[in-house]
């Protein structure tokens, strides 16, 4: 088998880590050509660095990982539970989903999420649209349509998480934004010019001042070697290696390749704005791979001059939830939905926007919050 | 009605010297290939993830490259919306190309040449997550 890859291609690469095995994966980070051994080791050290470098967990906490059943929050659960083990954190981590009422989208993914909470022994909090607010995005968009239904669906999942980590009791809640949501948020903010969210969509961990923080572990994680991660895994399954050092979480191989992480987009929006930025970003990264974090980097060092007016955050009158407002996103928006009136807080209220505006209000300008959906976002 | 009978004339010409061309070749090659599609993509071509193929190389090239084998996936394999899978003459970006199991940017791109019981991999990252 070596022989025949020695003959195609004029020699084989080796791993410029090791030096040993042939190298099968380009990092985009650093270029380096790696083999998959390599490769298992330089991702997982590099998140575990991310995470002692940015003290993202003191020991006992408990922490809930914002579990959509996509590849990156998947990856997520088993990367995180395995250092975890590995590096004795002394973490208390739980998954916790969003069921937005989707049928035939999230019903479907929340299966995945079911089928990690027994593969990784973690377990798992449901919370859905339904009981919280009274309407299932199904009902939602029976009676608003397909159009704008995303501001509902963001607007709630952002508070459904804080809700559902608040009744786990947790510390810390972490999500799979990986580098290159990132770099697409940082240019979506300069887009949309919304300094406010632009400052704080690069910190690695946000909300602070509120009562459970949220960090991204994968803040510096190219989507590539997510997406690759997994299905390396299934090879070295095959491999002696892997075998002869088990891993010592409750799992097995095969159910990893079963796994085999929910990619459906959305039936409801194909979220056209962010879809730009990402086919953007990943036409960048194919000339440069580099731009995605240089693109994180120049989001981090931009300062805003202390004369700008900042949105003050408050808490809302009617539910307690941080707000700038009086009510908050989601009161407004529900208080819409209870009065039959659904348009009420999605078109801007303020006075003397012209039409421009309103016209980006219509591509999606609504939160930046409103990832492509099928992602536990904010 | 001359019309159509010279060009049906000219189809048949054209034919035979197709024909000819194949005998002048020495093998006509057929390879066996395993290409799976995932991370949405498989939504592309019916649904399914794996699919087993022969692919006929048929400009008389004696081998087959990975540009050769796209071409014949927008035709033969891809029955919707080909501009998720590629752009211009290769994957769109985003979309991940592994072949046996090594990233295609090692082995060339669009110039890896591919042999009989290769297995090709492409995955799209462009979905959610």
């Amino acid at each position: 088998m070596e022989e025949e890859r020695q003959r195609r291609g004029g020699g084989v690469r080796l791993c410029c880590l090791c030096n040993r095995q042939r190298a099968s994966l380009k990092r985009p980070k650093t270029l380096q050509q790696i083999c998959r051994d390599c490769f298992y080791r330089v991702f997982e050290d590099e998140i575990h660095d991310v995470i002692l470098s940015n003290r993202l967990f003191s020991p006992g906490d408990r922490v809930a990982i914002g579990a959509s059943g996509g590849k990156d929050s998947t990856v997520l659960a088993y990367v995180l539970s395995k250092l975890n083990h590995a590096h004795s954190y002394g973490l208390d981590l739980f998954l916790l989903s969003v069921d937005e009422g989707i049928t035939g989208y999230r019903d479907d993914s929340l299966l995945t999420v079911h089928r990690n909470q027994i593969q990784y022994g973690l377990p798992l909090k449901v919370v859905s649209y339904k009981e919280l607010y009274g309407w299932s995005m199904d009902e939602i968009v029976k009676m608003i349509g397909v159009k704008n239904n995303c501001t509902f669906c963001g607007v709630f999942r952002r508070q459904a998480l804080d809700r559902g980590a608040a009744q786990l009791k947790v510390d810390k809640v972490v999500t799979g934004h990986n580098a290159d949501d990132i770099a697409e948020t940082v240019l979506l903010n300069i887009l949309r010019g919304d300094i406010a969210r632009l400052s704080r969509c690069t910190s690695i961990t946000t909300g602070e001042d509120g009562p459970i923080p949220r960090c991204k572990p994968f803040k510096y994680t190219y989507e590539k070697e997510i997406v690759i991660y997994p299905f390396y895994f299934i090879a070295a399954a095959t491999s002696t290696a892997a075998f002869a050092n088990p891993s010592p979480l409750s799992f097995t191989y095969a159910y990893f390749k079963k796994l085999d992480y929910f990619s459906t987009e959305c039936i409801y929006s194909p979220n056209a704005y962010r879809g730009f930025a990402r086919e953007f970003i990943k036409d960048l990264e194919r000339i440069r791979p580099r731009a995605i974090l240089d693109i994180i980097k120049s989001g981090e060092n931009f300062r805003i001059s202390t004369t700008t007016k900042m949105p003050e955050q408050g808490t809302c009158e009617r539910c307690g939830y941080i707000s700038s407002q009086k009510w908050c996103k989601a009161c407004v928006l529900l208080d819409g939905l209870n009065r039959g009136l659904p348009k009420l807080g999605i078109g801007r209220s303020r006075a003397g926007i012209t039409g421009r505006k309103d016209r980006n209000e219509n591509y999606g300008g609504k939160s930046i919050d409103n990832k492509q959906c099928g992602t536990l976002d904010f | 009605m001359i019309k159509s009978k010279s060009s049906s004339s000219l189809l048949c010409s054209s034919l035979s010297l197709a024909r000819v061309l194949g005998f002048l070749r020495t093998t006509l090659l057929n390879m066996q290939l395993t290409l799976e599609f995932g991370g949405g993509l498989e939504l592309l071509c019916d649904s399914k993830k794996i699919h087993n193929v022969n692919v006929e190389q048929q400009n008389g090239e004696d081998k087959l490259t990975m540009k050769d084998l796209l071409s014949w996936v927008r035709t033969n394999l891809i029955k919707e919306r080909p501009e998720m899978f590629m752009k211009g003459d290769t994957v769109r970006p985003g979309v991940l190309v592994l072949v046996n199991d090594c990233d295609w940017e090692l082995s060339g791109q669009l110039s890896t040449s591919l042999e009989e019981k290769d297995v090709v991999v492409f995955i799209s990252t462009l979905h959610g997550g």
